[in-house]
């Protein structure tokens, strides 16, 4: 195998993330994350492509690396999320989804070295997208509710979602190794 | 099985999740009651922090905008440009003011003039879903709205209220991709569903045997049983014919995405669809006040007190030695010596120092316009009332105030004027303070006719 190879597939040694990420800041950081879609959009137009709890979701997949503990945890925010959604959706669309999310994403940090940034880029595209149109199937099957899919549109959310994710990593990364959290 | 299970024990959790929230998803849809107690919890949560970081920014925007335009009219000062640039500035100042009261005159009107009882609301935060339109407002059950409630602007229909909580509602907007509208054309009375969820706007179940124009105004048609009848839509932007229904397209006229304000329909009354297009609700203006007699001797007020007449002759003495008081190097006049011409009235002193100052130099001192006179009359009324103790002045929280230079500068520092000029409502407080602390007759008649020239030197400009 090549070294690319080699640094895509290792696997670091390294301490276990989530016990210097102290429960209480993360959710914190989740609360924040939540406001920050329900009220970002109000403050910042034209913000409403920015998936603040699913890079959240991501993010904790990613390193926590426990596929229990992550589809939890996506199920938490989702349901958080849902019950901050419009009355007429009912509770869960996003707790489903997001579930799934926090698995695939522990799942895939098991085979793939995260702290790359280009496999993170990739993997953040591909999670938005999939959350993005895994939602409008549950929508369209389970409700029955007919709402425009633009893929194009996704995509291009996607890849946003996937540049801001970086740095947002990176910041996360810092406060995880200056135990400042 | 417990081998099995426990081998697959992350796969069964998920199963086990993913089927639990299912079936509360069933659960919801069957019965078709909504989770009030979690959404409740989440509500109240998350909105008193967002209804703070709405209020903060709301708050502290126009004072931080005030303050960063004080900061460019004192750079300006510094480097003497000239007054029209200071009357510019002044003029984006008073026009956003008057948008704003405009705006919220405009909001009140509509409440006055619509038989329906309404209650101002204002936005706090927007739905966590993407895909859905939604925001909330910051007024619930307490302010008497419920369920079902039409949301509405002067200009048009809004959404209505999907959810209630105590102290916040959610709204949904019209242009949710679920959310269906009646409507009505206004000359033909074509009726319609309006739809959004194509993105665009369209007016559904129109047939093609219906005349509908270009530019026609669509109203509600009160059918919904949500929005009263003859609220405005928008306006046709075009209509064709097409497969089986006609497709018009619909500019919507509340533009209900970018709605800060708005009015919940607490009981609704039908009305008629107007002949007319809506009528633009903006404030009215009335017309300029005839101008008083004997104004012109009020405008060359003569200096009436020991201080004004002080103050005629330092100014005097100064442009006879070309001293420009507050400029860095300009040498000492001797104000021993007698002016060559009598003093000049109070309100006109400062006005040939700052020209001087403003212009560059060796070029030809340019006479100044009477407008222009006319501002800068008011900003010297202002700049003696900045002299008045600092306790009688309300003008004394402004951030200039604070600026050090400020304090040390002498009667014509340009900054004192300038910083003046930028809060007309502070200058009268200002001008009353002075008028009470020197018994001043001639500072407060002289005061008012100058604001006013000040004003018409803006409007002018």
């Amino acid at each position: 195998m090549s070294e690319t190879g080699d640094q895509i597939l290792e696997r670091p040694l390294r301490e276990s993330w989530f016990s210097r990420f102290q429960v209480v800041a993360l959710a914190a950081l989740t609360l924040v994350s939540i406001i920050g879609k329900f009220y970002l959009p109000r403050l910042i137009p034209h913000t409403e492509w920015l998936e603040l709890p699913l890079l959240l979701t991501v993010y904790f997949g990613l390193m926590r690396r426990s596929q229990i503990a992550s589809l939890l945890f996506g199920a938490f925010v989702g349901l958080a999320e849902d019950s901050l959604s419009p009355a007429n959706l009912p509770i869960g669309m996003y707790g489903i989804t997001k579930t799934l999310v926090g698995y695939f994403a522990a799942s895939v940090s098991v085979r793939f070295n995260v702290e790359n940034s280009a496999i993170r880029l990739v993997l953040c595209f591909f999670f938005f997208v999939f959350h993005a149109f895994f939602y409008w199937v549950m929508r369209r099957a389970l409700l029955g509710q007919v709402i425009p899919f633009d893929p194009q549109e996704t995509f291009v959310h996607g890849a946003l979602n996937a540049a801001v994710a970086l740095p947002l990593f990176a910041i996360l990364d810092r406060m995880r190794l200056s135990g400042s959290l | 099985m417990e081998a099995l299970l426990s081998r697959y024990r992350n796969l069964t959790v998920l199963l086990v999740v993913l089927v639990a929230q299912l079936l509360y998803l069933a659960y919801q849809v069957k019965t078709n009651r909504d989770e009030r107690l979690i959404r409740v919890w989440a509500v109240s949560a998350v909105t008193p922090m967002a209804g703070m970081v709405e209020a903060m920014r709301h708050n502290t925007i126009g004072f931080m905008e005030d303050y960063f335009i004080l900061l460019d009219v004192r750079e300006q000062n510094r480097k003497l440009k000239a007054d029209n640039d200071q009357l510019r500035m002044e003029n984006v100042y008073y026009r956003n003011q008057l948008a704003t009261a405009e705006h919220a005159q405009a909001l009140t009107l509509f409440q006055k003039q619509t038989p329906s009882k309404t209650v101002a609301a204002r936005v706090i935060g927007n739905s966590t879903v993407g895909t859905a339109k939604a925001v909330f407002v910051d007024r619930g059950s307490t302010s008497g709205i419920e369920k079902g409630m039409a949301v509405v602007t002067p200009e048009g229909i809004v959404g209505k209220v999907v959810a209630v909580y105590p102290l916040v509602s959610q709204v949904l907007l019209v242009t949710d991709p679920t959310f269906k509208v009646g409507i009505e054309s206004q000359k033909g009375h074509v009726h319609g569903v309006l739809d959004c969820s194509s993105g665009k706007c369209i007016v559904d179940q129109v047939q093609n045997e219906e005349k509908v124009a270009v530019g026609e105004w669509f109203f509600t048609s009160g059918e919904d049983r949500v929005f009263p009848k003859g609220f405005p839509v928008g306006m046709v932007a075009s209509s064709q014919t097409g497969q089986g229904m006609r497709d018009i397209k619909l500019n919507l006229s509340g533009a209900p995405g970018g709605v800060e304000d708005v009015l919940v329909v607490l009981q609704g009354v039908h009305q008629p669809i107007p002949a007319s297009a809506p009528e633009d609700l903006s404030a009215s203006e009335l017309p300029a006040p005839p101008p008083e007699k004997g104004g012109e001797a009020t405008e060359t007020a003569k200096p009436q007190t020991e201080a004004d007449k002080v103050l005629a002759k330092y100014a005097e003495l100064g442009k006879q030695e070309e001293h420009v008081y507050g400029a860095v190097g300009s040498s000492i006049p001797n104000f021993n010596l007698k002016p060559e011409t009598p003093a000049k009235p109070a309100a006109d002193i400062a006005v040939p120092a700052k020209t001087d100052s403003a212009q560059p130099a060796g070029s030809e001192p340019k006479p100044l316009s009477s407008d222009t006179t006319k501002a800068n009359n008011a900003g010297l009324a202002v700049q003696s009332a900045a002299k008045a103790p600092a306790q009688n002045s309300p003008a004394q929280n402004s951030p200039t105030q604070n600026n050090p230079a400020q304090s040390n500068s002498t009667q014509n520092h340009p900054a004192q004027v300038n910083s003046a000029q930028d809060h007309p409502v502070q200058n009268n407080r200002a001008q009353v303070s002075e008028a009470g602390v020197l018994g001043g007759r001639p500072s407060v008649k002289a005061a008012a006719p100058a604001v006013s020239a000040a004003a018409t030197a803006e409007n002018e400009v």
